[in-house]
């Protein structure tokens, strides 16, 4: 029994990881309907830049956990604005490969800069030891990852449906015309939705760099799970997208208990179930069928 | 007026076809057989990307999977290595029943998303199946048995191995000049009123990407002859990019423009591998963005857009 909740935390924990970038790669597709294929290069170069102020300047993770987000923010803004902007209005294929370009690059950059071996990054100190759940004792810096995860997923979900920028931005996604018709201007919104969710890739890459190997491919097969994931939540829905990451690291945890050799095969059937049953995802809208 | 000539159409694949006859003069053997095999992986794609309108990011499963398929023939069965590359093509076609079945349940972006994550579950079965794919070693040793000819040499197996891709390639042409391929651009071009007039959409789309996953199947297991080796890389999605970037580059569309494209691509990371250049993906994804950015029609569709300028 303490095995299996044990094991269930370890999921909700990597399911952290999945609803973070599954949140950013929802918001940025819901607002532009870009579909961003670098999003797992963001979350490796999120990694990589709190590796390397540790190394080059001495910044420790606190402030890493700050700073990197918002470079990683500031770069995805500049992306937006000089390479993505001038696909819009094309088939949304065009961008998903523009951002494979741009992966290549970035991974490739990286590894010529580092190499393919792994980096370590050492646990904050105050988040070295373990904490007393009750039943089982588990890494402190685990519990923090996955609190800072929910605090943050259900933030922005606060954000979108609670506020006055969430209703902007909903409306822009929803009914672009209708919205620019009302006198709000739909265009100065991307390049923050944009930013926004290229930080939160990023936010993840330093979570995830004191936990799992440094290195310059920890982006590549997260993406593609990342996608599976928002394909079984419903790519149109935030919320959806989200919740079907944390369910989504639960399976991968529980198969591992289970059936050990097929735990990362998991998520694709459930994928496969999900596009039998409902091919818009659990959460997605139905859409008219072309 | 020489231009003009030179397009026309039988002097074109006159053209091609002595291209591809002389190619290993010019070009190092096995990179020109690497060159044909990815021309006719990059096709398969096209098929559908072109054709169809469904940009497939998975068909690195096929190609990958039919080098396996084609290696365990090669090491097991000492079959001529024509029957077991054709092994290699069915086996890809079978794979691409259940995985086409439900991703043509999606469309556009979502349809390349679910074939990427499909081509990802192959792969961690390669991986993981290391009684049968021999795991992170992969496949080595694949032989070239023709009834006991000596196709040791890359030069001679070059030429052993290309009416293989010719014939791939002349599927491929026959598909997109017959009716069923008439349907599949009348699908691409407004899915609603094919369905309309009565077509069963979802099954023309999945017939042709069969088609495309045999094609796929059989560039792959030829590929793996040709190094007699199958391995992870293989079922990666890199190689499900690569064939893309080709496509991109060389000309959505246009069947001449992925053999163009392939050519490009083999020869530029070649030359960047014997320059011992660090990191190719530095410089093919900059190709590839700018492609994107500025030359969308890619390069064969650039020259026709122009020839076709030129005749109106």
């Amino acid at each position: 029994m303490t095995n299996f909740l044990q094991q269930c935390f370890n999921g909700l924990v990597s399911g952290s990881f999945y609803g973070l970038l599954a949140l950013g790669l929802a918001v940025i597709f819901g607002m532009l309907g870009v579909v961003n294929f670098a999003h797992g290069a963001f979350y490796m170069l999120g990694a990589f830049g709190a590796y390397v102020l540790l190394t080059e300047a001495g910044i420790d993770f606190w402030l890493a956990l700050v700073c990197v987000p918002v470079l990683l923010a500031v770069f995805g803004g500049l992306v937006e604005r000089f390479l993505v902007r001038w696909l819009t209005g094309l088939d949304p294929l065009y961008n998903f490969l523009l951002t494979f370009g741009i992966t290549l690059v970035l991974q490739d950059l990286v590894k010529r800069e580092y190499g393919v071996a792994s980096q370590p990054y050492p646990r904050p100190a105050a988040l070295s030891g373990t904490l007393d759940l009750g039943l089982f004792e588990y890494p402190t810096y685990q519990v923090f990852a996955f609190a800072v995860s929910v605090t943050l997923c259900l933030a922005v979900w606060l954000l979108l449906t609670r506020t006055r920028i969430g209703l902007i931005v909903r409306a822009s996604t929803e009914r672009p015309e209708l919205t620019g018709a009302l006198g709000i201007n739909v265009r100065r919104w991307v390049t923050p939705v944009f930013a926004f969710g290229v930080g939160l890739a990023g936010l993840a890459g330093v979570l995830a760099a004191p936990m799992r190997a440094v290195n310059p491919l920890m982006g590549a097969d997260m993406v593609i799970a990342v996608f599976a994931v928002v394909v079984i939540g419903g790519l149109g829905s935030i919320f959806g997208s989200v919740l079907a990451g944390y369910a989504v690291g639960l399976l991968q945890a529980l198969g591992q208990l289970y059936v050990p050799g097929l735990a990362q095969i998991l998520t694709f059937v459930l994928m496969a179930v999900v596009l039998l049953w409902r091919p818009s995802g659990l959460f997605g809208r139905e859409e008219a069928r072309a | 007026m020489i231009l003009s000539v030179l397009a026309r159409r039988p002097v074109l694949l006159l053209l091609g076809l002595v291209v591809a006859l002389a190619l290993p003069w010019f070009v190092y053997p096995p990179i020109a057989m690497d060159i044909a095999t990815w021309a006719l992986l990059a096709v398969a794609v096209d098929l559908l990307l072109g054709y169809t309108g469904l940009l497939s990011f998975g068909h690195a499963a096929f190609w990958g999977s039919a080098a396996y398929a084609t290696g365990l023939l090669g090491l097991h069965t000492g079959l001529p290595f024509p029957v077991a590359v054709l092994g290699g093509a069915v086996f890809a076609a079978a794979l691409a029943v259940p995985i086409g079945y439900l991703s043509v349940k999606r469309t556009g972006i979502y349809f390349a998303m679910v074939t990427l994550a499909f081509a990802q579950m192959v792969y961690f079965v390669a991986n993981q199946w290391r009684d049968v794919t021999e795991g992170e070693n992969g496949l080595q040793g694949i032989p070239r048995p023709l009834f006991g000819v000596d196709l040791s040499e890359p030069f001679y197996f070059y030429y052993a191995g290309l009416p293989i891709v010719l014939l791939g390639l002349l599927a491929a042409w026959r598909v997109v000049r017959s009716p069923f391929g008439r349907v599949l651009v009348a699908i691409r071009d407004n899915p609603a009123r094919a369905r309309a007039l009565g077509y069963p959409v979802d099954r023309y789309k999945l017939v042709v990407f069969m088609i495309s996953a045999a094609l796929a199947g059989l560039a792959g297991g030829l590929s793996a002859v040709s190094h007699g080796s199958a391995s992870l890389q293989g079922v990666h999605w890199t190689t499900s990019g690569q064939a893309v970037m080709m496509v991109v580059l060389g000309g959505i569309g246009t069947l001449w423009g992925g053999v163009l494209g392939a050519g490009l691509v083999v020869q530029l990371e070649d030359y960047l591998s014997t320059a011992q250049f660090n990191g190719p993906g530095i410089v093919t994804g900059s190709v590839f963005v700018l492609v994107v950015l500025l030359f969308r029609k890619g390069l064969w569709g650039t020259v026709a857009g122009w020839r076709r300028a030129r005749a109106e």
